[in-house]
């Protein structure tokens, strides 16, 4: 098993087929969205695959030490900043191409028209523990 | 079993432990592995004094843990000096140990869970649970909190008002999960009610009956949020809005008013409506600056500023907002609501497109997001 990240970005991937932002889409647009992300996560659970999921603020600030006794620096937030993550998914499967079937899946979520919106997801796998047996 | 007698006893039980000369800490953990014994040897047999059984195995439980420690004489000096138990005075050392997990020396973070242990006597990993920490973090906090409290006398006289802040932030904070915080800080407050005679313990009190009266209407199976003019009133818990309207209505008597009780006087005009339009707008008005005139915050002017939108129209409520500072949490929401009562639909739904980007939670996110659209569709036609 290894367990990968499944990160949505805000800004910085690529764009999506389907790009209309969530407030132009309609109610029921959204109800379903919500609904397909709720289901998707809860037939991971039920599968033994899903490990955590977490959205983040889009506000975000860069912070660095400063030196002995001078409180940290701190710098943003950025408007323009290329890369901003929305959220991620842990997962923990089997295989590489399982975590890019999902990741394609989770990518399929219906948007706008209620047609997919193709958003690029990102997937890392995460650097495991050293094994036991290695020779 | 009584799951609920037996955590009720926990703080007396501590409490006759530290009396006994015990220091906090041990007493604790001695308290916590008694309960744990109680949990599996009560369901075939319950002790007819379940108090003095507690104290009898938690007493136990810490010489055990002392003896393993000493050496063979001094375990045999220790065995000579057990105390009898003795008659002890349960209401006060329960109130003791609410001030206790309570003190102001702690933090926020570390008051709760302390409080849910030695005060709810909830185990480290249900308070964990409801907070979505790792078990050991949990088990660290604790303990250092109980180290940080290690030196205050038990007897010292304690702050109600940090206790009332404590148990507001387990009510308003948390996940539900194996355990339901916002009924476990009722259970707390009411115990803590009955033990002492304080107007803003009873207005917390009817402050969480009357909040969590609402909660069936509160959420849909799907999670998301209604809004409190939305809900189905006819859901709400009329028993609990009856109890906390009575507690409430015996404080307001006293005219000792303090913020909790300004607080539920709103939540109880609301439940005193049965529909969302009958709302009667303009005491709630008065009751916001009743509460501003005490607290000065900024969060209530905010709140006072819809208020006065639903009292005396849309224009006068934004005239009040622009008051507001713009950078606090829910401003773009507040401004949202009442731009749509203006009939500015452009403005609400950009300003909810907004509130929705700044939403401290995703119940609240999806919510304004599906405003923004909701504004957005009829815009189009």
């Amino acid at each position: 098993m290894t367990k990968y990240l499944l990160l949505k970005h805000y800004r910085g991937a690529p764009e999506a087929v389907n790009c209309v932002p969530m407030d132009q889409w309609t109610p029921a647009e959204i109800e379903d969205h919500l609904q397909f992300m709720a289901d998707f996560a809860t037939r991971l659970e039920g599968t033994g695959e899903y490990v955590d999921g977490q959205a983040l603020s889009p506000e975000g600030t860069f912070v660095r030490y400063d030196g002995e006794g001078r409180p940290p620096v701190t710098d943003g937030p950025f408007a323009e900043t290329k890369d901003l993550i929305a959220g991620w998914m842990v997962i923990d499967v089997d295989t590489y191409e399982r975590a890019l079937a999902l990741a394609g899946e989770l990518s399929a979520a219906p948007g706008a028209g209620g047609k997919p919106i193709h958003e690029w997801l990102e997937v890392r796998p995460f650097l495991s523990a050293p094994p036991t047996v290695t020779e | 079993m009584d799951e609920l007698l037996l955590r009720q006893l926990t703080p007396a039980v501590i409490g006759v432990l530290v009396r006994r000369g015990v220091d906090f800490a041990t007493a604790e953990d001695a308290v916590q592995e008694a309960l744990i014994q109680a949990a599996m040897t009560w369901p075939d047999r319950q002790p007819a004094d379940p108090k003095g059984w507690l104290v009898t195995v938690a007493w136990r439980k810490f010489l055990d843990a002392h003896r393993s420690e000493a050496s063979r004489r001094d375990r045999e000096q220790r065995a000579q000096v057990e105390p009898p138990p003795g008659p002890t005075e349960t209401a006060d050392d329960t109130l003791q140990m609410f001030f206790l997990c309570a003190h102001p020396s702690l933090t926020p973070a570390s008051a709760v869970a302390l409080t849910l242990r030695a005060v709810g006597g909830l185990t480290t990993r249900q308070i964990a649970q409801a907070y979505l920490v790792p078990e050991a973090t949990m088990a660290q906090r604790i303990s250092r909190a109980k180290r940080t409290v290690g030196d205050v006398r038990f007897e010292e006289p304690g702050n109600l008002a940090t206790v009332l802040r404590v148990l507001y932030l387990v009510f308003n904070e948390g996940y539900t999960g194996d355990v339901d915080l916002a009924a476990e800080a009722i259970r707390l407050t009411r115990q803590l009610a009955s033990m002492t005679d304080d107007e803003e313990t009873a207005g917390l009190l009817a402050l969480m009956l009357l909040h969590h009266a609402r909660r069936p209407a509160r959420t849909r199976r799907d999670g998301s949020l209604v809004p409190l003019t939305e809900q189905d009133r006819s859901r709400w818990n009329t028993r609990l809005i009856a109890e906390g309207v009575d507690v409430l209505q015996t404080a307001l008597g006293r005219d000792r008013l303090g913020e909790f009780q300004a607080q539920a006087a709103i939540a109880a005009l609301h439940a005193d409506a049965p529909r969302a339009e009958g709302t009667d707008w303009v005491q709630i008005v008065g009751w916001y600056d009743e509460l501003l005139r005490l607290t000065g915050s900024p969060i209530v002017q905010l709140n006072r500023a819809i208020a006065i939108g639903e009292a005396d129209g849309p224009v006068a409520g934004l005239g009040a907002l622009a008051t507001v500072d713009p950078g606090l949490p829910r401003h773009s929401a507040a401004s949202a609501y009442l731009h749509e009562k203006a009939g500015d639909l452009l403005t609400a739904a950009r300003l909810y497109a907004d509130a929705a980007r700044s939403a401290p939670n995703l119940a609240e996110r999806d919510h304004l997001t599906r405003q923004a659209a909701r504004i957005n569709h009829a815009l189009r036609g």
